[in-house]
């Protein structure tokens, strides 16, 4: 393997600064990286090689020229199939949307662009970021790189699984009920949901507009910060979008220090509930946070707990709205019922067709939610929840810095194993969900193994609106900490996928 | 279609009161649209545009577009809202309105539902019979337009029978505010009269505030009317009707009284009114049932997650009402008083419904007497003649040339006819067309007393009577000049011309 | 109040432009019960004396100035290149069966 590949991005954009490796070298082996490997593990729908290596030669020609750059130019990033680039598929998972090359960049698109980052393709997601294991992407699976029979989590599977089998050093996820999280935590990477409006959702095709985030898919807590450092800041095309300056976030990195900190643990998320190894790992954490200065205090917040059903009102209704343009009229598929039909029949049978089942299955209870009569029963008082989710933050807030808790139930779990049952499949995101409600940031990073199957775990940090600094802090000095105690970086331990790449080859299915 | 039977309106009136609301979509000019930075084609600026050239990602409802409210927009929504006497709601927001239709690029509309911008108003309306009415308005919003579609195939160009559709996206997203007034009572026999001053009104403040170009015929301004008819004695509403597509002043007054009178009909003969909305063809003077009201009108609103609440300060909306220019019904007493019109010539002019067209010719440089000429004049027997709004079919500034050539004596008011014929027809201004058509009067005596001569020589019989003093003989050599001038002369300087050449030898 | 039959998802498949199966609206029609019932647990504590929240961070008055974004506006060209069919500057669409509302 080569070493460029195995590199975090901060060090890798150090070489290229320090000219000791050309954006050329380091885009070569990220795509000959993913052709070996990537057709066992799937995380990526597109690859844009010719553009990826075209990019890369114009920062190199620049930085030879004498431009500046930041710290990250160079470095290549895979993007997630939910953000729209111009000249480049985006499908969002979807086969309504198969083949459509968007005529414009999201907002994070651009500014990776603007800040020399080379785009190396599209990774797999769940169709429309619906799910928790990417197995509802129209186009396949992703596998995790830690055992490819599992599921990488989601919706954000193939991004998480491109950084996790060093496929790219980073990569673009969105969270909307912890899609970037619940990835991170099972495939022992790091994931960041920054603050509801940090980051322009313009050009993310949208799932639920109120609780859509995009955010960092890295290796380490530092990368993470240098990449929201970049895709962070006030886009005017967003209504939503904070105006307000960031501080940085690698700043926060470099000093991270928890002593004095003072950490809360939501009892309601550290339950029996929660599988064993994952608990194990999360309090093991905790006692050493707690031994390097650390203060941790026990965080009582009740409706937590109907979270989850809040989420799964509000997320199908709005996703209800949002799909409702996927029409076969300007872009997409379009679908004709034999003999032909009006355009009533045609919009009906193209979105037969082209939205997979839990898609449909969410837009119909969305469609429920938000008719006549139901209103105030289920959409309105969903609303009324995230006030009260917001209330427990708020409360949880003026006694602690920042809270934590297992970022999910279970390590990563079979690939099938839960796909005939939406609900369970729906608990996943049970730790993660309430952040979206409330708008807050969130980071997932890896705890350790799971010692019941080996498996990567994760622990969760929130913080409140706008002090995205201090998941950094904190997450930056648990990292620091835990990679002291494993001698090397968690991921160190994963399998060497270069077998894989010829039992792929052989079975020729994958 | 089948005409349906229709009751004489008088009948009607005598068995039911008529009881109207109108829902008038005023599209604002701001240079933008509602929520995208696109140009928008209710500015005239950009009202001639190819399709699909005045759209960005969020007018297409591209995946990951997402709306911004135009400000100025909202500025011009709040005027209205103060011009239409309503209170400003301290804090207002949009919501969705989700249905699938192909010219809805997101398949739902933005819109405002429980918190409109504007509410509780009254305006003052003032009939050609001199009638006064105060109209109660419910709300004012804010939303966006759809884009247009054209049906192809068929043999109408209509929906009905269209093998299928062209979709243009350059209006969808034209900011617009939809005016909703509660249900009028009491306007009886001036019910359709009444709806149609009405809309003229909220073109004149509309007009007044800048905010729109309100053309109706390029349908800046529409308009809805329901009707409903209770039988007298009864305190139950009756069943109403929502007609559309009413896109002319005169329209709105046909439309809804040949709605009062086709609901008459069929109440009366036991039938009951079916809640629908009907199509008003402009051909037939008639109206169509479209689609019915029904459960399956379920729009799902919600607020929209992509915008904000709107929150317009005090201060804001103290200033927008200090800039409000006079009422409609204000301006009115003062022009008449500016131009010295008798009360029956103002009165001609109020319900000609060209008032504003009679104060741009004046602004141009007319005096008022000749911008009344015109506009009640010739301008609107054109109109009439050719079914159309006087108001658009030719510019005051149009006007004000043509004035202005008839004063300086460059052409007389039979020539100026014509060239205003021209100037309908599009052929360009009316100077262009004087040119073009060499229509000037020929103001050259050697031309003049060179036809004189030889009409003069031609009717010998007639030279002898005008030299006898029987002055009235010389209209027939007058006539004889102005043919062979094919009209082009001032018949006036004609006549002196012919009196001394006929005296002179 | 979950008690959903299949008339009632049959008709939001039909507002959702849906053309369900037989097989998918049986489906559903169970899912959405158990879905919908699991999700009802909201009315618990959602009671009149709490406000509802739309927006996660509170802002207002965000308004973009009234000036034609250039680098956003697209041509006819761009407008249609993704369309399923299109006359070179309109999309086209087979026969519309309803009227606008």
């Amino acid at each position: 393997m080569s070493e460029i590949i195995r590199l975090t991005a901060a060090a890798l954009g150090e070489k290229l600064a320090a000219g000791e490796v050309s954006s050329v070298e380091a885009t070569r082996a990220h795509l000959d990286r993913i052709a070996a490997v990537d057709g066992a593990v799937h995380a990526f729908l597109h690859v844009d090689a010719e553009g990826a290596l075209a990019a890369a030669a114009d920062v190199d020609r620049r930085r030879a020229a004498g431009e500046s750059f930041g710290p990250l130019a160079g470095v290549p990033v895979a993007v997630k199939d939910v953000l729209v680039t111009e000249g480049m598929p985006s499908t969002a998972g979807s086969r309504i949307l198969e083949g459509w090359i968007p005529p414009y960049d999201a907002t994070p698109v651009r500014l990776v662009r603007e800040a020399g980052m080379i785009p190396l393709g599209k990774t797999n997601m769940d169709e429309f970021a619906m799910g928790s294991s990417t197995e509802h992407s129209a186009y396949g699976p992703t596998h995790n790189p830690w055992d490819l029979e599992r599921i990488p989590g989601g919706s954000g599977g193939g991004s998480a699984a491109a950084v996790a089998a060093f496929e790219a050093p980073l990569a673009l996820g969105s969270d909307t009920g912890g899609s970037i999280r619940q990835p991170a935590h099972v495939t022992g990477t790091v994931g960041v949901k920054p603050t509801y409006g940090a980051v322009s959702r313009y050009g993310s095709i949208a799932l639920a507009s109120s609780l859509d985030q995009i955010g960092p898919v890295t290796r380490t807590v530092l990368d993470a910060a240098l990449l929201q450092d970049v895709i962070a800041g006030h886009d005017p095309h967003d209504s939503t979008s904070i105006p307000e300056a960031w501080p940085s976030m690698a700043e926060a990195v470099r000093r991270a220090d928890v002593s004095g900190v003072r950490i809360g643990v939501v009892k309601q998320l550290d339950s029996d509930g929660v599988q064993a190894g994952v608990r194990a790992k999360f309090h093991e954490s905790l006692e050493l946070l707690q031994r390097n200065g650390a203060e941790i205090v026990e965080i009582d917040a009740p409706n937590f707990e109907y979270a989850i059903a809040a989420y799964y009102l509000i997320l199908p209704a709005e996703a209800s709205s949002n799909l409702a343009k996927f029409d076969s009229v300007r872009f997409g598929l379009r679908v004709t019922p034999e003999g032909g039909g009006t355009v009533e029949q045609v919009m009906a049978a193209t979105r037969e067709a082209g939205f997979g089942p839990e898609v449909k299955r969410r837009i119909i209870l969305g469609t429920y939610a938000l008719s006549a009569g139901y209103y105030d029963a289920y959409y309105g008082s969903a609303q009324k929840v995230r006030t009260l989710v917001q209330r427990d933050f708020d409360a949880a807030f003026a006694k602690v810095d920042v809270l934590a808790t297992p970022t999910a139930p279970t390590t990563a779990f079979k690939l099938g194993e839960k796909l005939d049952d939406p609900l369970a499949m729906y608990l996943n995101d049970v730790a993660t969900i309430p952040a979206n409600l409330a708008g807050v940031p969130g980071i997932s990073l890896p705890a350790g193994l799971a010692p019941e199957d080996g498996l990567p775990v994760g622990i969760q940090f929130l913080a409140p609106a706008r002090q995205d600094a201090r998941l950094y802090n904190v997450g930056g000095a648990l990292e620091r900490l835990l990679e002291a105690e494993w001698g090397a970086p968690l991921l160190s331990r994963a399998p060497d996928l270069s077998s894989h790449e010829m039992a792929a080859a052989e079975e020729g299915a994958l | 279609m089948a005409r349906a039977a229709l009751m004489d309106f008088d009948r009607a009136l005598e068995l039911f009161e008529p009881v109207i609301g109108l829902e008038v979509h005023v599209e604002l000019n701001t240079t933008t649209k509602m929520f995208s930075s696109a140009p928008n084609p209710a500015n005239s600026a950009f009202h001639i545009a190819e399709p699909n050239t005045l759209v960005t990602p969020v007018c297409l409802g591209l995946p990951g577009s997402l709306p911004v409210v135009n400000g100025e927009a909202v500025r011009s929504s709040i005027s209205l809202g103060l011009a239409l006497g309503c209170s400003i709601a301290p804090s207002s927001r949009f919501a969705r309105k989700n249905y699938f239709y192909p010219d809805l690029a997101k398949n739902y509309q933005i819109s405002q539902y429980d918190e409109p911008i504007a509410f509780d108003g009254e305006v003052e309306v003032e009939l050609e019979n001199g009638r006064v009415f105060q109209v109660p308005i419910e709300r004012a919003h804010m939303e966006e337009d759809a884009g247009k579609l054209t049906h192809v195939g068929g043999s109408t160009g209509r929906i009905q029978g269209a093998e299928y559709s062209l979709v243009d996206y350059n209006r969808a997203g034209v900011p617009l505010v939809e005016i909703v007034t509660r249900p009028i009572f009491g306007a009886e026999a001036d019910a359709p009269a009444l709806a149609r001053a009405y809309v003229s009104t909220i073109r004149d403040i509309a007009l007044s505030l800048g905010i729109s170009e309100a053309r109706m015929e390029r349908g800046n301004l529409r308009c809805d009317a329901n009707v409903s008819l209770r039988p007298r004695g009864q305190e139950k509403l009756g069943t109403r009707t929502e007609t559309k597509n009413v896109n002319s002043f005169r329209s709105i007054e046909r439309a809804v009284r040949y709605e009062i009178q086709r609901q008459a009909a069929i109440l009366a003969d036991g039938g009951t009114i079916t809640q629908e909305t009907r199509h008003w063809h402009e051909d037939t003077g008639a109206t169509s049932a479209g689609r019915p009201k029904s459960d399956a009108d379920d729009y799902r609103y919600f607020p929209e997650p992509d915008l904000l609440p709107v929150v317009p300060s005090a201060e804001l909306i103290e200033e927008l009402r200090a800039a409000l220019p006079e009422a409609p019904a204000a301006r009115r007493r003062r022009l008449k008083s500016e131009w010295g019109f008798s009360d029956d010539e103002f009165q001609i002019v109020a319900n000609s419904g060209m008032l504003n067209e009679l104060a741009e010719t004046v602004a141009a440089g007319a005096t008022p007497a000749a911008a009344r000429k015109w506009w009640t004049g010739e301008i609107a027997r054109l109109a009439n003649a050719a079914d159309r709004d006087a108001a658009g079919m030719v510019s005051p500034a149009h006007v004000a040339e043509l004035a202005a050539l008839v004063e300086s004596g460059t052409l007389t008011d039979r020539l100026a006819r014509q060239v205003l014929e021209g100037v309908v027809a599009g052929e360009g201004s009316p100077q262009q067309i004087v040119d073009a058509r060499g229509l000037a009067v020929v103001s050259d005596d050697g031309a003049l007393i060179a036809a004189i001569d030889d009409a003069l020589a031609s009717q010998p019989d007639v030279l002898a009577k005008i030299r006898d003093g029987k002055v009235q003989a010389a209209g027939a050599v007058i006539g004889a000049v102005m043919k062979a001038m094919q009209g082009k002369a001032d018949a006036a300087r004609v006549r002196e011309l012919v009196l001394e050449r006929a005296t002179a030898e | 109040m979950s008690e959903i039959t299949a008339e009632q998802v049959a008709h939001l498949a039909n507002l959702a432009r849906i053309a369900l199966t037989e097989d998918e609206i049986a489906h559903l029609t169970t899912e959405l019960g158990q879905i919908m019932q699991a999700v009802e647990k909201v009315g618990e504590v959602a009671t009149p004396d709490v406000a509802p929240t739309s927006h996660p961070i509170p802002m207002q008055n965000v308004f973009r100035a009234d000036v034609v974004g250039d680098d956003d506006v697209l041509t006819a060209e761009q407008a249609v290149a993704g369309a399923p069919e299109a006359d070179g500057s309109r999309f086209v669409v087979s026969a519309i069966l309803g009227e606008e509302q």
